[in-house]
Formats: C-alpha cells, sequence, structure tokens
C-alpha cells in the first residue's frame, strides 16, 4: 500500500506501542499533525513549550522503561527541544524525539524556520538521522527505537523535512533492524565475572554503590538479592536512588557532593568496591587523585564500556546489561560453599555503625521557621514512601534525595546529569499520564519552578493531579550556599526579588493552591492536598531561608572532606 | 605519546563531523585526519593521528566505537604498521637553485611534477619525518607553497582492518 511520509511516521509509531506522544506543532510537522489527528491509536499531549514535551517524555520513560516521544516543529522548535535532549542524554533516558524540518529543496538557503536539527543535537543525542527519502524513512525509525533503547540507552533524534511527509512510498514496518557498526557487548565475560565473585567473597572490608544503570536497567531485584546474600553495605548515587531498598539495614544513604557520612567514609575506607551501572563522576567522587587508594580493589560493571577507566582506574572491568551479571554473581555464589568472613564483616559492619552514630542528616526540627527537610520527612511519612517524586535542581533536590527513601526503582526522577532546572514540573506530567491513580509529586523551588511554569496549563488540559512542594525560600538556595560558604556571603544575583504569588498563579491556571508558613501547618496542608485525588495542588512552603544541604564535599575535595551543619 | 587510529565507518553524510566532534568537544587532539572511500564504496577509512597519555587514547578508542556510524577502530602504533603521508611543495627555481632543486628532490626520491620557468611542484610521500626533513633542507624564502595529505596508515604483514 502506497502511504504519505506523515501516515508512515505515525504508523511506525502505533507499531512500536506508542502511546504518547508529547508536541508542539508549527509549520514543518503540519502533515504529521493531520495524520496524529485522523487516528485515535497514539494520544498526543500538547505541551505549552518544546522543552516540557521533551522533559514529560522523559519523565514518562524514566517511571515507566517505555521509550518516551516528542514531535516538535523544525528552527525554534527544534532549539526548544535540545535542553530536554541534553538532559536525557546525560541521564540516558530511551528517547526518540521526531523533528520537523524544512523541505529537502529548502535545506541550507536559510530558509524561515530552518536550523540544522541533526548538527545542533549531534553531541547529545545518542544518535540522529536526516531523513531525505521517504523510502527511508520506515526503517530510519526503525532503527531509531532500536538505538534507543538497547545497550547504554539515550535519546535518538529523527529529522523529517516536509516534502518527505508529502512524499509516497510503499509502507512495511521492518520486522528487524541490523546495523553493522552498532554492536554494544551486552553479555559480561564469564571469566571477569567468577573473578569478581571471588575478590567479592574474599573482601574484608566490602562496599557495594550502585547507579543509575541499575534502575535502568530494571536490575534492582538482582541487585537486591546479591547484597543481602552477601550482607555487604550498600549505597546508591543520586541517579540510583531506589535501585537498592532505602529502608534496608544494609542501605548507607545516597553517597557524594550531598551523601552520608557513612557512605563517604566506606567508599574510602573499603578494601573491595563493586561499582554497579555508575560512572565515578565528579559530584559522586569527587577528586579521584583523593580517592585513590592502591589496596583497594575495584570491580565495575557497566553497560558502557567508556565509563570504564574513565575518572579512575579499575581492577576488575566487566561490559555487560548489569541484570544479567548480578543474575550471574548471585548464581555463582548460591552454587559456592564459601561466604564472606564473618568475624571481617562484623568488625567492618561495627565501624559503619560507629559513622552512623554521626547522624549526619539531622537537623534543627524545633525551629520556629518550616525546615525544607522536614516538609520532604512529612511528605514521605503521609505518602508511606510509595509516591513517584520528580523534581528540579537545586538545594531542593538534594533535600529530597536524602530524606525520602526510596524503596522501589523508578520512583526518583530527576536531571542528575545535566542538572537541568524546570526539569520536575513537565517530567511529572509524563510520570502522571503512564502512572495513573498515582500519587506523584514535584519537589521544587521557587526558582526552578518558574523555568517551566506554563507547564500548569497543559496540566489543567490533561486533568493532571500533580502535588507541586514548592520549597521557597526565596533565593536560588544552592547558588546562595556556594555563595555563603565560598565567595564570603556576596549574593550576586540569586535572591529572587517580586515573586509571584504563586496561590494566586495556580488559581489563574485553574488548580488549587496553598501557601504554608509555619511548620505546624506542614502535615495538615500536605494530607489535605494529598486527599483531592483529582486536582492539581501547588503548595507554597515559605522556608527557612538560611538553610544549606549537608553534609558537603566542597567541589575539588575529597570524599573525607565532608563539611557539616554543626561546623558552621 | 603520537598514536595513530585506523577507522573504518559508514560512508554517511555526517560521519565526519561526528568523530571531528568528539575531538573537539572532549578536548581530545588531531594532528592530522584523511579520510577517503574503501574498496566498499558504502564505507570510509580514516586515518587519525593523535597524542595524548595511554588513559587518554583509550578514551579516545572507546568513545570513537560508541559512535553508532564507526564500524571499527584500530590503534596502529599497538603494533608495526607503515606509515606514508603524501606532500607537494612548490619551489622557486630560478637561476642556480634550479639545479640544485631538482637534485634535492631526486636525493628524497621527489617526483617533479610541473615545471614552470620559475618553479618547481614537487611532490614527495613518506613519513612525516622525511617530508619535515625535506622542507628543513631548502631555504625557507624558496617555499612558494606546500600541502600535505596528513598521515595514512596500514598494519604491516597479515595484520588487516575489515569487517
Amino acid at each position: 500500500m502506497q502511504l504519505t511520509g506523515a501516515e508512515i511516521t505515525i504508523r511506525c509509531l502505533q507499531e512500536e506501542g506508542v502511546e504518547y506522544v508529547f508536541g508542539y506543532p508549527g509549520g514543518a510537522v503540519l502533515n504529521i499533525y493531520d495524520e496524529l489527528f485522523k487516528q485515535n491509536k497514539v494520544k498526543h499531549v500538547l505541551v505549552r513549550h518544546e522543552q516540557g514535551a521533551v522533559h514529560a517524555a522523559d519523565g514518562y520513560s524514566r517511571s515507566s522503561n517505555k521509550v518516551g516521544v516528542a514531535l516538535v516543529t523544525s528552527g525554534p522548535g527544534v532549539t526548544n527541544a535540545v535542553t530536554g535532549i541534553a538532559t536525557a542524554y546525560m541521564d540516558s533516558s530511551p528517547m526518540v524525539v521526531l523533528t520537523g524540518q524544512v523541505p529537502t529543496h529548502a535545506i541550507g538557503q536559510d530558509a524561515f524556520q530552518e536550523c540544522d536539527a541533526v548538527g545542533i543535537t549531534r553531541p547529545c543525542v545518542k544518535h540522529n538521522f536526516l531523513v531525505k527519502n521517504v523510502a527511508d524513512l520506515a526503517m530510519t525509525i526503525k532503527k531509531a527505537f532500536f538505538l534507543a533503547v538497547t545497550g547504554r540507552p539515550g535519546p535518538v533524534l529523527v529529522d523529517i523535512p516536509k516534502d518527505v511527509t508529502q512524499a509516497t512510498t510503499e509502507f512495511a514496518y521492518p520486522k528487524t533492524v541490523s546495523l553493522r557498526s552498532y554492536n554494544p557487548v551486552t553479555k559480561g565475560h564469564t571469566g571477569q565475572i567468577k573473578k569478581a565473585v571471588q575478590l567479592l567473597l574474599d573482601a574484608k572490608r566490602p562496599m557495594v554503590y550502585a547507579g543509575g544503570g541499575v534502575v535502568l536497567n530494571d536490575a534492582a531485584p538482582q541487585l537486591t538479592r546479591l547484597v543481602r546474600l552477601l550482607g555487604f553495605p550498600c549505597t546508591n548515587t543520586l541517579m540510583g536512588l531506589g535501585g537498592f531498598p532505602a529502608t534496608d539495614p544494609q542501605f548507607t544513604g545516597m553517597l557524594g557532593m550531598h551523601g552520608t557520612y557513612e557512605s563517604n567514609m566506606a567508599m574510602q575506607h573499603c578494601d573491595v568496591l563493586l561499582a554497579v551501572g555508575a560512572r565515578f563522576d565528579d559530584r559522586v567522587i569527587g577528586n579521584p587523585a583523593h580517592f585513590y587508594r592502591s589496596d583497594r580493589k575495584i570491580v565495575h560493571v557497566d553497560i558502557d564500556p567508556s565509563s570504564i577507566s574513565k575518572r579512575v582506574k579499575v581492577d576488575v572491568p566487566i561490559v555487560g546489561y548489569v541484570a544479567d551479571v548480578l543474575d550471574e554473581m548471585v548464581k555463582i555464589i548460591e552454587s559456592s560453599a564459601q561466604r564472606p568472613e564473618p568475624a571481617a564483616l562484623k568488625a567492618w559492619w561495627a565501624e559503619i555503625k560507629e559513622w552512623q552514630r554521626k547522624d549526619c542528616l539531622k537537623y534543627d526540627a524545633k525551629s520556629s521557621l518550616i525546615k525544607p527537610q522536614f516538609v520532604i520527612q512529612k511528605l514521605y511519612e503521609l505518602t508511606h514512601g510509595d509516591a513517584f517524586i520528580t523534581s528540579d535542581v537545586g538545594q531542593h533536590q538534594m533535600w529530597a534525595a536524602q530524606y525520602y527513601k526510596f524503596d522501589k526503582p523508578r520512583r526518583w526522577i530527576n536531571s542528575g546529569g545535566l542538572g537541568t532546572m524546570g526539569f520536575g514540573l513537565p517530567a511529572a506530567m509524563g510520570v502522571q499520564l503512564v502512572n495513573p491513580g498515582a500519587t506523584v509529586a514535584c519537589i521544587t523551588g521557587e526558582a526552578s519552578i518558574q523555568m517551566c511554569i506554563q507547564e500548569l496549563s497543559t496540566c489543567k488540559q490533561y486533568h493532571l493531579p500533580l502535588k507541586l512542594i514548592n520549597l521557597n525560600n526565596r533565593y536560588m538556595g544552592m547558588v546562595r550556599q556556594w555563595q555563603e560558604l565560598f565567595y564570603g556571603n556576596r549574593y550576586a544575583e540569586s535572591y529572587v526579588d517580586a515573586l509571584p504569588d504563586f496561590v494566586k498563579l495556580a488559581e489563574a491556571y485553574g488548580h488549587v493552591g496553598m501557601k504554608i508558613e509555619k511548620p505546624g501547618d506542614v502535615e495538615g496542608a500536605l494530607r489535605e492536598a494529598l486527599k483531592l485525588t483529582d486536582r492539581l495542588v501547588f503548595l507554597d512552603f515559605i522556608t527557612d531561608q538560611t538553610e544549606n544541604v549537608f553534609p558537603m564535599i566542597p567541589g575539588g575535595k575529597g570524599l573525607t572532606e565532608m563539611i557539616f551543619a554543626e561546623e558552621l | 605519546m603520537r598514536h595513530i587510529l585506523s577507522i573504518l565507518v559508514e560512508n554517511e553524510a555526517g560521519a565526519l563531523s561526528r568523530i571531528a566532534g568528539l575531538f573537539s568537544a572532549r578536548g581530545y587532539n588531531i594532528e592530522s585526519l584523511t579520510v577517503a572511500p574503501t574498496e566498499d564504496p558504502t564505507m570510509s577509512r580514516m586515518t587519525i593521528v593523535t597524542s595524548g597519555s595511554d588513559d587518554v587514547v583509550e578514551q579516545i578508542t572507546k568513545q570513537l566505537n560508541k559512535l553508532v556510524e564507526v564500524v571499527k577502530v584500530v590503534d596502529l602504533t599497538e603494533g608495526s604498521h607503515i606509515e606514508r603521508e603524501l606532500m607537494l611543495v612548490k619551489v622557486r627555481a630560478s637561476g642556480k637553485d634550479r639545479e640544485e632543486m631538482k637534485r634535492l628532490a631526486d636525493i628524497f626520491r621527489g617526483r617533479i611534477l610541473d615545471v614552470t620557468d620559475k618553479c618547481y611542484t614537487i611532490e614527495l610521500t613518506g613519513t612525516g619525518h622525511k617530508l619535515d626533513a625535506f622542507l628543513q633542507s631548502i631555504e625557507p624564502g624558496v617555499i612558494l607553497e606546500t600541502v600535505r595529505t596528513g598521515a595514512s596508515g596500514i598494519g604491516r604483514g597479515e595484520r588487516v582492518l575489515r569487517i
């Protein structure tokens, strides 16, 4: 059957089982929108800004492990989408972004709404394509979905010129795809896995450090089994939270720049470190020279060979899907008679317990001002730790990561790599759509929320009953914190004057707004908001302006060079 | 350390900018880069001369392999290999210099491709060092123009790079 390029695009999405497309129409994609209109299998979510479309598709993907799909027009549609694409790329979210392009004959002519989409996005996508011939369209979209989910996942962009959407060709959706130049190693080397297990079994001071790769590869059950089988302490990175249950006694809390004392100390002083789906980045280990220890053996399991021995030399590299590798480790240990030496492990745990006694996350709970940590703790209690939490970027993000205990993967959705303010609200829309009926809260701040606030309108249109937890301290809090600690209290441009009345703003968009100014009102307001299961509620918590995120490793310092709240 | 990377890539628009973009985005050096299609017209072969510590070159190789259009990457400097570069150099050749220039070209086994009453255009191939040596052996004022291809490399003996 002869179909137009626009029809083929929609048919491909249907064949891939795409439920939602997040997008914004425009000249170059009018043919595609016309075909969207004529069918009802693929639902379209109309955002208010293309950045929101990509973040929403991202949140949809992260909370469900399905491919997120965004559709935007050429030129400014693409450039507005770039922040979202770069965010997804840094956090390895599987996504397909379809972009309109000016007709092929106009490419390079500086046509209206023309930009080099493939060129602009090249450094922030896993791969991208410009489709110049309608005959290549179906195969290209098939390749895009294949590339997005296999190996290390990531966003793939397909740029489709307008004349390609009009041209016709015979359509058959390809069943398989093969790319001779793309063969990621997905199965861990058995010899290396055996070597790694032996190191783990012989360890006296072991530590497990698991990152976002565990969540992305749905490897939380395997990780949990392995850690419990061995009795080892386990920490998660910001991206890995929920990969191991936070309420498990073997969990030592998040590590890194704002990680717990016990996790950072254990990372530094362990004799065998098992790193899984993590990449030793600057916010996790700080200064690599300080982290280095000649007597510590490191096993690193990751799907991406270029993540291994990038910042830290490792002793046993294992490239493969982490779920399969962990599974194989569990099997080898189960069939082995050897177990880690109990006396050594006991002594190591005693040391960790000693570090835990520092109680590094304590804060002044008796304050007459609302402490942001208290709001998160109450939210955690009232949602029984079972909500989907998205966040923006800054202090509130760190407090959310520190005080909301994630027991399940895919519940914590934040921009860890790129650190994109404005991510939280649109991401939450995607999360809510794929998890209807679930409690979805966006923990944000008055600076971040204003970066994509227009999406409140989208939430109204699609009846998304999000709970926005705005920790309003009238400052770009993390900027202010660095200025206080490292720039002699010179608060250059971090104070946000002339803030809107968020209650009225929420109401103007057709939502419920609440302003909470006293610690005593926090719990009541949260309870009331959570009861309104069919409404979006914007909770504006007026918090203590001077509160800082601790513990903290100053930039460029080592894991043991933390500073604590009480030291200041 | 200097390394010569041989890369097989899909002969597609954009493959070159992906590779060049990777080097600039991650701050790696490119001393020279040559590229042309192979006997299989769907594939191109690229030779990149780069420098860096072993760790850096390991990362470069891994990052290149991650690019979807890259089929294969080999660090030629890991084994014995042959390396050649072609240079065209236009020199002033008049008066007493004319005979001397011809002799010098012969010594370096260069060929004179084009002659006018005032200048020669000489073709030279060899390692980069040999080409450098030629340029150093003539007076700088005599050189009118040079163009060099950058190194192309191939493994010695049975060592082949193909899919």
